[in-house]
């Protein structure tokens, strides 16, 4: 009998022994149990039909804007784009002191330095997204060099994409590696940065490869998963992150250890982010439902949730007039 | 063998849907005699909220459309109502008790009002805009735009008219519309919406919802995504006074309510209403 993934993982010896070579890794990754693909859409679809109202509500609309890693990922961003989103990230609602600041603001390699100067000692993390994002087709050398140019920059965490190419042809080990090589890059000189995985689960096709590669951005040493870069449609989806969250569930059944979990793109509204933290309520449990093991890359998100908060606070609906325009 | 009976369902009219009560709630609706005539939706505060957000995002598209494009899309809608002439005349006569021949004087009225308003979208900046005289080398043009998105009550007890010499001088210049129509007379308002559906309005221009005056027209005056209110169908003086002093609050447009004998000739006057006049000067030559 073959020894089960928990087992194998739980040892140290064991988990040099599957990612020993490119044959045992995949030999391990295919040998996890397969996705119940009608199964994980109708949990997740039930999950969704959760109703939170009043306080759980007001709670609710707090964590997730203390959870967002606020976007803005565009060949167009400018310095005066990213200033105003800074600002935006430490004082959301600047007629409500009482809303909390995000968690991150997520940015381009180049303009780390900028929000960091900007954020200063607000307790707001700066993101960046490296390794050639969002198609990660860059050579090793390149990626690890975008890595350490963010990380020397002061970012305190970065994103990163997987290479989809190699993990679709089944070369698991190059990618794993290449992980763990960025993650080198993110503690070099003394630095601490987070490392988030895309899996950009979009481009796997499958459940089964989306459990496959966040088994495998784990084993690399990943302090977050993330579903997606968000240039790529369908992006984060309910489903997917059941799926992921399961992984990090699982993972953290066999070594003990914590990963956390971004989805990212496609969550517009209220609604949205509500069944996102139920289906992490209902999956991984309340260790989760805190901005450093959670995160919602989003940002429209933000002003709905403002909006909703508006609402209960005042009494009356609100409109995108008292909001940012972004 | 005898038919079955084919029941319609009165549902609301929203984004160019045509949705039941996010409540899930209806009421009954009788004729002025207390016979049970339907069972309508019975709007929430939600459905309102619904039809704000479908009014706003239809608004820029609905005053970038040339104001000959609105001219022709109502008068489209004026169109489809006359075929459906004999349809109205019973929604109205059942509505308010009329007799037929007086029921069908009330329809024609309307499709003419109806008509007139639409003969205004191209004309209206020619009259109430213009060129003003200045001393200096610049011309100064006062130029209508449209107000937003208007939230209107429409009158209790005209059910086809009163609510046609409402919605129509407000869409006409390019607003967007949040109709409550009359609580205890909504069938035609409802067969309105049919046609608003059938003709070529984009959805979300108008939005009809039907239900009690009091429970949604507050929602609607305190919204802070709504620009005007318009009174007419608000007959409860204490309500009147509270919904104006939730309108205060983005400083919406407010049209009080008042006796209007809806077979009068309207004027120009709730046109006007919901209209900014934005002023622009322009250098002659350099």
């Amino acid at each position: 009998m073959t020894p089960s993934p928990a087992s194998v993982v739980a040892d140290p010896a064991g988990l040099a022994d599957v990612t020993r070579s490119d044959a045992a890794l995949r030999r391990f990754l295919h040998g996890l149990p397969g996705v119940d693909q009608v199964g994980a859409d109708a949990r997740a679809a039930a999950l969704s039909t959760r109703s939170i109202k009043t306080t759980a509500k007001a709670f609710a609309i707090d964590l997730a804007v203390r959870m967002i890693d606020l976007t803005t990922l565009e060949g167009a961003d400018t310095p005066g784009k990213v200033r105003s989103l800074c600002a935006k990230a430490r004082r959301p609602d600047p007629h409500d002191a009482s809303v909390p600041a995000t968690a991150a603001v997520c940015v381009y390699n180049d303009l780390v330095g900028l929000a960091k100067a900007e954020l200063g000692g607000s307790g707001v993390k700066v993101a960046a997204v490296s390794t050639a994002f969002p198609s990660g087709r860059a050579s090793l050398a390149v990626k690890l060099a975008d890595t350490r140019d963010a990380v020397t920059q002061g970012a305190d965490e970065i994103d990163m994409v997987i290479d989809r190419g190699a993990f679709l042809s089944g070369r698991y080990l190059e990618v794993l590696e290449e992980i763990a090589a960025v993650k080198q890059v993110c503690s070099e000189g003394g630095a601490d940065a987070h490392l988030k995985v895309i899996l950009e689960t979009g481009e796997l096709a499958t459940y089964d490869n989306v459990r496959r590669a966040s088994w495998l951005a784990m084993m690399a040493g990943a302090d977050f998963i993330k579903t997606s870069t968000g240039k790529i449609s369908p992006a984060a989806t309910l489903p997917v992150t059941l799926v992921m969250l399961e992984a990090c569930r699982d993972w953290r059944d066999a070594t003990g250890a914590m990963v956390g979990m971004k989805p990212a793109g496609g969550i517009r509204t209220t609604k949205d982010a509500m069944r996102y933290l139920v289906l992490v309520n209902e999956t991984v449990g309340t260790d989760w439902l805190t901005p450093d093991w959670f995160r919602l890359g989003a940002s429209s998100l933000l002003n709905d949730l403002l909006l909703q908060r508006q609402r209960m606070s005042t009494g009356r609906y609100s409109g995108p007039d008292y909001v940012t325009v972004d | 063998m005898a038919r079955i009976e084919v029941r319609k369902t009165y549902k609301l009219y929203v984004g160019g849907a045509f949705p039941r009560s996010e409540s899930g709630r209806s009421y009954e609706v009788a004729d002025t005699k207390g016979r049970f005539l339907a069972n309508a939706a019975l709007a929430s505060r939600k459905d309102a909220r619904d039809a704000v957000v479908a009014a706003r995002k239809a608004q820029p598209g609905w005053a970038g459309a040339t104001a000959y494009n609105r001219g022709q899309v109502l008068y489209r809608v004026a169109e489809v109502m006359e075929g459906r002439r004999a349809q109205f005349a019973e929604d109205v006569q059942r509505a308010e008790g009329l007799t037929t021949r007086r029921a069908e004087g009330a329809v024609d009225a309307a499709i003419d009002r109806w008509v007139w308003y639409a003969g205004w979208s191209d004309k209206l900046a020619q009259v109430l805009g213009g060129t003003n005289p200045v001393a200096g080398p610049y011309f100064n043009f006062s130029i209508p735009e449209p107000t937003g998105v208007v939230a209107a009550i429409a009158p209790q007890d005209s059910s086809l008219l009163g609510l046609v010499s409402v919605l129509a001088p407000a869409v006409v210049s390019g607003n967007t519309c949040v109709l409550l129509a009359a609580e205890e007379r909504p069938l035609p308002a409802i067969t309105l919406s049919e046609v608003l559906a059938t003709s070529d309005v984009p959805g979300g221009v108008v939005n009809i919802l039907t239900g009690r005056v009091a429970e949604v027209a507050p929602w609607l005056a305190s919204h802070m995504d709504v620009n005007a209110l318009d009174l007419a169908g608000v007959d409860d003086t204490a309500l009147r006074r509270e919904l104006e002093i939730a309108a205060a609050d983005n400083v919406k447009r407010v049209r009080r309510a008042g006796h209007v004998d809806w077979s009068a000739d309207p004027g120009l006057e709730r046109v006007r209403c919901f209209l900014e006049t934005k002023t622009v000067w322009h250098p002659i030559g350099v």
